[in-house]
């Protein structure tokens, strides 16, 4: 009896709910005045103030001036283009959405976000003459909120199916509301011949063929999917086709609350899941302005750097089948298994293990994980020595990969390459070193860089990559796990532990409300970007204080690689494509999303 | 040389070997040199008599060809049961087609999206008879938690299914106890098409 008298009757001194003040980011000062600094230099931008990164208003007929500017300006140099996509505000005065351009200075390190009004029917002027990322970028947009852009050359469908009606991201779009593709809807693909291939179709002794590769192909591991022009065997004209593993992740997002969204993210580079699972609790931390502890920071770390390893694996792997080399997919696949059996022990699943919950871990690691992680740590070098010593001073293998699928460096940071690709063309960005997380910074690892651009310098990354994670992860098993929960300590983001539900009220009411009415983060926005297998993952959350998220935006990083392959490919023969595809590590699921 | 597995340095927990033969009577699969076993009766005769039916579905039961149909995270559990670890040549099953004309055997393994609903029944189509399907994991077999404005809930909305394997993904064990499900199907004679 004395339980319930003793619990109402002590006043409530923990921490306030979460979504009673507006978002404010710690840097928003900082970047208040980095913002006005960029205003002074540039033409035509409107200063939003509170964000967590430059942000501007600019209008929609300027907005092409501006993105050069900020690209040519010498003390900008925004050269990479991260993302661009739509928000919609159906109860707004006046233009309905938002355009969200987001660029990266290489030169700085900073990054800055434009915000772009567009009415209803209304159309933006084409920027594919400054990034050309933003083609596939327009043309989402246009697929998902019906954004026109005015002087696009291709601006139809990219993501949903030719038979698609309506815009499927506006708010007013019901999320189930299917339409049936039937193969009479299927669109003829006719890839455009590259400039340097049309002149001379008379001189060639072949007729140009057009052959269509995937989405069914073994190379293209199941929903990628090329149409090439080819002249004799050579191909003068490539187009990609995507959207065959479009699940709706940022619908779905929209109609879940925020803790559920977690395993979504699981599936968009099912090949490093932890990682995007970090990505989007720290996004979610971020915004509610809490930290998880740090026992679970490290264990988040050691998983992120063990999957890293996992995903190269795997892009190795199955990219040495592809050209046919066997041997080493079944002999990677081996400490492959060590590293999920590792990830089963914490969390009971093995390949997208879901383990992480926003404001820490679900439960702690088991007993023996820091012996169990040395002795992967100590299994793994034999077989990436070996492996290595396959293939990359064998005659043949070389052979097919040096001086295939190449991208230069200006071309490959245009398009918004980040990750082992980019850094395959000798340019050192790793969002680890640039803007660590989990403490990252207070490890000592090197950002590999090779130089060429080539399936070849992509295989070096890869390799060394890997040896780095495995540096890091030794020294992470030498400081040992830090003491200490696993969960924050604050009963809007985390549930109590279940024998406090069972015994006290205040706890119950907390379990209660967690479980009915979800965490609430503060009104705001926010990104946040870690560094995935494949590059720069980024989460943009939107928060109207309730317990969906108004808006959750994953910045894709094999959506521009992706783009970027007929590039890579033209001029050269269909092998050379399967060699190169598999190199850039195209995940569908996070390519899609 | 092959990996030893009873090294102690591996961290996946392993079960103790059966020695071989005496595994097999009480269920068990893990038969290493299963082919050396003898059959009992069959050693001192010269012929066996059975129906051409049942041999027939012998052999199609113990070699399934098939086709990777991998379009999601499934796909990596796929590849993870063909690999060194689970290995599903113990089985038969480990002569991956990629063409339909050669496959007997469609392995759904990952969400099927309205785009990609076609492309799929145009394989299953190819597929020459008698052809299985297996819906490998949730999304295959339901949509799973994507109920959405892009995905097939369930690929039985297109063809004809065999086998459901539950999970999100399946763990190999799960799939290829689904492909031993089947075959025993198949060497009962329960699944005829065509």
């Amino acid at each position: 009896m004395s339980t319930l008298t003793k619990f109402s009757a002590i006043p409530y001194t923990g921490p306030a709910p979460t979504n009673r003040q507006p978002y404010v980011p710690a840097e928003a000062a900082a970047m208040d005045t980095r913002g006005a600094a960029i205003a002074a230099k540039v033409q035509g931008l409107e200063q939003e103030l509170g964000q967590d990164m430059a942000t501007f208003l600019v209008d929609k007929a300027r907005i092409v001036d501006v993105l050069l500017a900020l690209r040519d300006h010498p003390e900008l140099q925004f050269t990479l283009p991260l993302d661009l996509f739509g928000v919609d505000y159906p109860n707004r005065d006046g233009a309905r959405f938002d355009l969200v351009y987001q660029l990266y200075s290489l030169a700085n390190n900073e990054r800055v976000r434009l915000k772009v009004p567009v009415g209803e029917n209304e159309s933006v002027p084409t920027s594919i003459g400054v990034y050309q990322a933003f083609d596939w970028f327009e043309r989402e947009a246009w697929d998902m909120y019906g954004i026109g852009f005015a002087g696009h050359p291709n601006l139809r469908r990219i993501l949903t199916h030719e038979n698609f009606q309506g815009h499927p991201l506006r708010k007013d779009y019901d999320p189930a509301q299917r339409w049936l593709l039937t193969d009479q809807g299927i669109a003829t693909i006719t890839p455009k011949i590259a400039p340097e291939f049309q002149q001379n179709e008379d001189e060639s002794d072949f007729e140009r063929v057009t052959l269509n590769l995937g989405p069914s192909h073994p190379a293209t591991h199941g929903t990628l999917r090329m149409v090439v022009t080819l002249d004799g065997e050579t191909i003068v004209g490539s187009e990609q086709e995507i959207g065959y593993l479009h699940r709706c992740f940022e619908k779905m997002s929209e109609t879940h609350t925020y803790q559920q969204v977690i395993p979504y993210t699981d599936r968009l580079n099912y090949c490093s899941a932890i990682i995007n699972n970090v990505g989007y609790c720290m996004t979610v931390e971020k915004m509610l302005g809490i930290e998880s502890p740090e026992r679970a920071n490290h264990v988040r770390l050691m998983l992120s750097e063990f999957y890293r390893i996992s995903d190269h694996i795997i892009c190795i792997g199955t990219n040495l089948v592809d050209m046919g080399a066997l041997t080493n997919f079944w002999w990677l696949f081996q400490p492959r298994e060590e590293i999920i059996a590792l990830a089963e022990s914490c969390s009971g699943a093995r390949l997208l293990p879901s383990y992480l919950r926003i404001g820490g871990i679900a439960v702690d690691v088991p007993e023996d994980f820091l012996r169990n992680a040395q002795k992967i740590v100590n299994m793994l070098p034999k077989f990436i020595d070996d492996v290595e010593a396959l293939v990359m001073k064998n005659r043949i293998f070389r052979d097919r990969v040096e001086g295939v699928g190449v991208i230069s460096r200006e071309d490959a940071i245009n398009f918004g390459f980040t990750g082992p690709c980019l850094r395959a063309v000798g340019v050192p960005f790793d969002v680890r070193k640039s803007s660590p997380y989990l403490g990252y910074e207070t490890y000592d690892w090197d950002v590999p860089v090779a130089e060429g651009g080539d399936t070849y310098a992509r295989f070096l990354v890869r390799f060394e990559e890997m040896r780095q994670s495995l540096r890091i992860l030794q020294q992470a098993i030498d400081r040992g796990l830090p003491p200490g929960p696993v969960m924050v300590d604050n009963p809007y983001v985390a549930l109590p532990p279940k024998a406090k539900v069972y015994n006290e009220m205040e706890s119950l009411i907390y379990h209660f409300k967690l479980i009915m009415h979800g965490i609430q983060p503060p009104v705001g926005e926010t990104y946040f970007q870690v560094e995935g297998g494949n590059g720069e993952v980024g989460f943009y959350v939107i928060s109207d204080g309730t317990k969906h998220p108004y808006r959750v935006r994953v910045r894709p990083p094999c959506f521009p690689i992706f783009e970027a392959f007929g590039k890579m490919i033209t001029g050269q023969t269909i092998p050379d494509a399967i060699a190169a595809l598999g190199s850039l590590n195209i995940i569908a699921g996070e390519l899609d999303r | 040389m092959p990996l030893n597995t009873d090294k102690s340095d591996s961290i996946i927990p392993r079960k103790s070997g059966v020695a071989p033969g005496e595994g097999a009577e009480k269920g068990l699969i893990t038969l290493p040199g299963e082919a050396d076993r003898e059959v009992d009766g069959l050693s001192d005769t010269s012929f066996v008599t059975t129906k051409l039916d049942q041999v027939v579905n012998w052999a199609r039961g113990n070699s399934l060809w098939p086709l990777p149909f991998g379009t999601a995270c499934c796909a990596i559990e796929f590849m993870s049961m063909v690999s060194s670890h689970y290995d599903i040549s113990r089985f038969g099953a480990e002569v991956v087609r990629f063409s339909p004309r050669q496959a007997d055997l469609l392995i759904v393994a990952g969400t099927i999206v309205d785009k990609q609903a076609p492309v799929l029944k145009k394989i299953y189509d190819q597929m020459p008879e008698p052809k299985y399907v297996i819906a490998m994991g949730a999304c295959a077999t339901s949509g799973g938690f994507y109920r959405a404005y892009h995905v097939v809930q369930g690929i039985d909305e297109i063809i004809p299914v065999d086998m459901w394997v539950p999970g999100c993904p399946p763990t190999p064990d799960g799939l290829m106890y689904s492909i031993l499900k089947l075959k025993e199907k198949i060497e009962r004679g329960e699944i005829r098409r065509g």
